[in-house]
């Protein structure tokens, strides 16, 4: 019972919150309404029993992902012009409205192997062990550790303004 | 009661908003803001899938993490370039930018 109107809660507030990022004109709100987006995917998780997921989920993308993205609207000009739409509202709409149905039409008539066990409460222990354990997931691990450092040092060499060709 | 089933929508609602909000804005930061939604909806029906099928492996738990490194690393790389490309044009308007559109 707790679940369900935790659940419904959340939906509306993820649903809504999307359309508004989509549809606010002014794209500083749209940021906004995008951090409250995924508060209530954070929420969502919780209901799922994925605490440790909700934690990361609240920290990376509420506190780093937001943060760029309003730093970006910041330094660039969006806010005066807006977010107008291009001329493919029409297409996009059918395209859009298309795969809804395909996806909700696949989802509720597959027959889901739904397991009868509880799911895990407390995640993280079992996390970290398939995470970093030998025969588990250490080798993805790295290579994202890999990739994080090269798209930082990517983002510096793209964004550093290049003083030798300006002179 | 709240099944598989309802996840799983949730996310593919999520999903084509997400979706449509991409093939239409026309400032980039929103377009990179819609493709955030996307990737969210793919980790609500991950997670669904790990507690509700596999509820003991939490498999689908570990491919979202990666997915949200993933995320980070297209969110730092897309400002950046977004970022280099309004000094270049002064404009962030992705109709404007079609030096190699013929």
């Amino acid at each position: 019972m707790g679940q369900a109107v935790a659940f419904w809660i959340m939906a509306v507030v993820i649903v809504g919150a999307a359309l508004a990022v989509v549809f606010l004109r002014n794209v500083f709100r749209a940021a906004l309404l995008l951090i409250l987006c995924f508060i209530g995917v954070a929420g969502i998780y919780i209901t799922l029993s994925a605490d440790f997921l909700a934690a990361v989920q609240i920290l990376v993308y509420v506190g780093a992902i937001s943060v760029l993205i309003i730093l970006a609207i910041m330094m660039t000009r969006g806010i005066q012009k807006g977010s107008p739409a291009n001329k493919l509202r029409i297409p996009a709409v059918i395209v859009a409205a298309a795969l809804l149905g395909i996806l909700i039409y696949a989802v509720t008539t597959s027959p889901w192997n739904v397991s009868s066990q509880p799911p895990l409460t407390d995640t993280t222990g079992p996390l970290a062990t398939q995470l970093f354990s030998e025969n588990g997931y250490i080798l993805p691990v790295l290579t994202g550790a890999t990739l994080l450092l090269v798209a930082i040092l990517g983002a510096i060499v793209i964004t550093r303004e290049n003083k030798e060709n300006k002179k | 009661m709240i099944g598989l089933t309802h996840y799983l929508v949730l996310s593919a609602v999520l999903f084509c908003i997400g979706l449509y909000g991409a093939l239409t804005r026309r400032n980039a930061v929103i377009i990179l803001m819609c493709i955030e939604l996307m990737l969210n909806a793919v980790n609500i029906s991950l997670i669904a899938f790990s507690s509700y099928i596999v509820p003991q492996l939490l498999t689908g738990q570990i491919f979202a993490i990666f997915v949200m490194v993933v995320a980070v690393a297209e969110v730092a790389v897309g400002l950046a370039i977004i970022l280099a490309i309004f000094r270049h044009f002064k404009d962030i308007d992705i109709d404007n930018i079609n030096l190699l559109k013929w």
